[in-house]
């Protein structure tokens, strides 16, 4: 799950990791009101979403009177803001966070991940802030300084030395940069993060540190325990079909192709995707049921599928284990009454009582339910019929 | 033989009398799998499935010489579990678990590895030796014994892969899902030498995903140490980067971890890589020589 950056920057306030002060607005009115409230003669309009890449795609200016800041929130709020991370379809604006100007000498990137080889958050740092890290680390890896820090002993003054000599700071800016990546790396651990960036961090005329944007990630496996960050969770940024599948259990990704696929397990989901592209044919979505593949499941699997104008053809690629197939096929059988699917559907069954699963399929005389025998002959039919063979 | 587990190994149940604990355990249990005891903190002294229940792990390994734990306990609990294991000489512990937040893992892990215990998953399916040993949730059936080794991030795509590997009259020594999560332990680096030093073991198969670098790690390794025939297959190659696949950790991100460039390092380092996962029974019998 990710947050704005205005909830991100309100995290970083409470662990006094410093940002310039800002409010967020969702009217022109209220963010000249932001405006008069921070005082000034200069104030930066940033458009509110998930997605990187705003300044390119217009969703940041810069205003210089409190009427500019009107004019600009006007502007951007219900803009289709498209970036490289949007997708061509964009993002819609509805909120604004109007922060005070600041004073820039230099700018960095600073940014916690967790390091999947050595199984802890690393922080790194590059003095090309502004930039796309991913780029930095392609061009120039060498401008990347990063250290591992052991959950078992926390962030110490040496892993901040190494950043901010990595980063060529003067002794005086060392200090200020230290108490700055310490503080955010307890921000890091204590809400569950995978990630924050900071791009760019900032050093002001007087050398101290300023996050001038912030983008942070979470762990949904522990949002359990997070209730404040739970609370920052904004549903309009999320695709509503992927939300209303979370909420039975389903895990669902919408994909480009035709042909609709139903699959339990999420390895073999993404599996019968790529079966389905080797066989000539293009997946129109992921879809893991999970473990127990029942009537309702697969009712409400169809149903999400079928809301993708796209789907000529549904591959159901279910593998029987603990769940007996006859039980599956029943399943499927009682679903179609449940949702109407008038499409072909191609019904791969394997694992316990495969046999009398495809016999129940076959009986049951439904025009548009075609039984496959396994994984290459299922993904072969499903291809056919979305291509209306 | 085999690796890891066999027809001797003792295995307590962590979370035993909880409803997913009692179903897995039975089924364990009829596939001939020495379950000697269980764990419920607040229950012991009780009998369940025929076996004792203790309140502490260390009870039940000083009561039972048990050295290898399944465990089933909730999400929350479960880095306090698998700490537990480790704290009271456990030797390999087996976490089905679904779910588990990642900084639980993170230090759960790095306890495990100070104490020298092994860990598989979490959010795997467990480990099988066929016909002797079941340690997880997988439909033990599809499972005839024979000599291929398996490791898989995924499930349902273990399961797939062993039926394949059965149809095309082959059969499996000993398979191990090591789950999709970002931190797991025992993976395909420690499991490969596992399976090269098994005289039973001929051919090796392994199903990897997108997300992470461990695939490219196994390449390495594989071009330096392994001798027997390898067959991979990597799942994701038609998935959109930056999103998350099902499983936590089956994520491109930044560009990297993709099913390309992990199939492109396997094949460099010799090994057979199939692009479509149904190929994967076909590949084996290739690289058996039938």
């Amino acid at each position: 799950m990710n947050i704005h950056e205005y909830q991100a920057k309100e995290l970083f306030k409470k662990y006094n990791v410093p940002t310039p002060r800002g409010h967020v607005a969702f009217t022109p009115d209220e963010a000249v009101k932001a405006a008069q409230e921070l005082g000034g003669n200069i104030w930066v309009v940033k458009a509110q979403i998930h997605a990187g890449g705003r300044g390119l795609g217009g969703g940041v200016k810069l205003a210089r009177s409190t009427s500019e800041v009107r004019e600009l929130a006007s502007q951007i709020l219900g803009m289709t803001l498209v970036t490289h991370q949007t997708g061509p379809e964009g993002k819609l604006v509805q909120k604004v966070y109007i922060e005070e100007g600041a004073d820039i000498k230099k700018e960095y990137y600073l940014g916690m991940v967790l390091d999947r080889a050595s199984e802890m958050p690393i922080m790194m740092a590059s003095t090309e802030g502004g930039m796309e890290i991913e780029e930095v680390a392609r061009k120039s890896p060498e401008k990347i300084i990063k250290v591992a820090i052991d959950p078992l002993i926390g962030f110490q003054g040496f892993h901040g030395r190494k950043l901010a000599f990595g980063l060529g700071l003067s002794v005086e800016e060392i200090n200020n940069f230290i108490k700055f990546a310490s503080a955010l790396y307890k921000v890091y651990m204590d809400h569950d993060a995978e990630m924050i960036e900071i791009n760019p961090l900032i050093k002001t005329g007087d050398g101290k540190f300023l996050a001038l944007d912030a983008k942070m990630g979470f762990d949904n496996n522990a949002l359990y325990r997070q209730s404040q960050v739970n609370e920052m969770r904004d549903l309009s940024e999320e695709e509503p079909t992927e939300i209303e599948a979370g909420k039975y259990g389903l895990s669902y990704i919408k994909l480009d192709g035709d042909v609709g696929c139903m699959v339990n397990g999420a390895g073999l989901a993404m599996g019968t995707m790529d079966t389905i592209n080797y066989e000539g044919g293009k997946p129109a979505n992921f879809l893991d049921v999970g473990g127990g593949a029942n009537a309702e499941t697969v009712a409400k699997g169809f149903e999400i599928i079928l809301k993708d104008p796209n789907v000529k053809a549904i591959f159901v690629n279910i593998f029987g284990g603990i769940v007996r197939c006859d039980r599956v096929a029943n399943g499927i059988l009682e679903a179609t009454k449940l949702t109407k699917v008038d499409v072909p559907v191609i019904v791969r069954l394997d694992g316990t009582n495969a046999e009398e699963a495809a016999d129940i399929l076959n009986n049951a005389g439904i025009a548009n339910i075609i039984a496959a025998t396994d994984l290459a002959d299922g993904a072969r039919k499903a291809v056919a019929a979305a291509k209306g063979e | 033989m085999s690796i890891l587990v066999n027809k001797d190994t003792k295995v307590i149940v962590q979370g035993f009398t909880g409803k997913e604990g009692t179903f897995h355990a039975e089924q364990c249990m009829a596939y001939g799998t020495k379950i000697v005891g269980g764990v419920t903190p607040g229950k012991g002294g009780q009998e369940h499935l025929g076996q004792p229940v203790f309140n502490t792990v260390e009870e039940a390994v000083r009561a039972t010489g048990a050295t290898v734990s399944m465990i089933f306990v909730p999400p929350a609990f479960v880095s306090d579990a698998v700490m537990e294991a480790a704290d009271a000489g456990i030797e390999l512990a087996v976490i089905i678990t679904e779910g588990a937040p990642v900084k639980d893992m993170m230090y759960a892990k790095a306890y495990a590895v100070k104490k020298n215990m092994m860990t598989i998953g979490p959010n795997c399916p467990g480990i099988i030796t066929a016909d002797e040993c079941k340690i997880g949730i997988m439909p033990g059936f599809i499972f005839k014994k024979g000599n291929i080794g398996l490791i898989s991030k995924s499930g349902t795509l273990t399961y797939e892969s062993a039926n394949q590997v059965v149809k095309e009259g082959f059969g499996i020594t000993t398979a191990v899902g090591i789950g999709g999560d970002p931190i797991i332990g025992l993976s395909y680096k420690q499991l490969l030498p596992m399976f090269e030093a098994d005289p039973e073991t001929k051919a090796i198969v392994m199903i990897g995903e997108i997300g992470g670098d461990l695939e490219i790690q196994a390449a390495e390794f594989i071009k330096k140490h392994i001798t027997k025939p390898v067959v991979a297959f990597i799942a994701g190659q038609t998935a959109p980067a930056g999103k998350r696949m099902g499983h936590a950790g089956a994520i491109i991100s930044g560009g990297s971890g993709t099913a390309a460039e992990k199939m492109a390092a396997l094949e460099a380092a010799g090994v057979k890589v199939v692009v479509s996962p149904a190929d994967i029974g076909k590949a084996i019998a290739e690289v058996m020589g039938k």
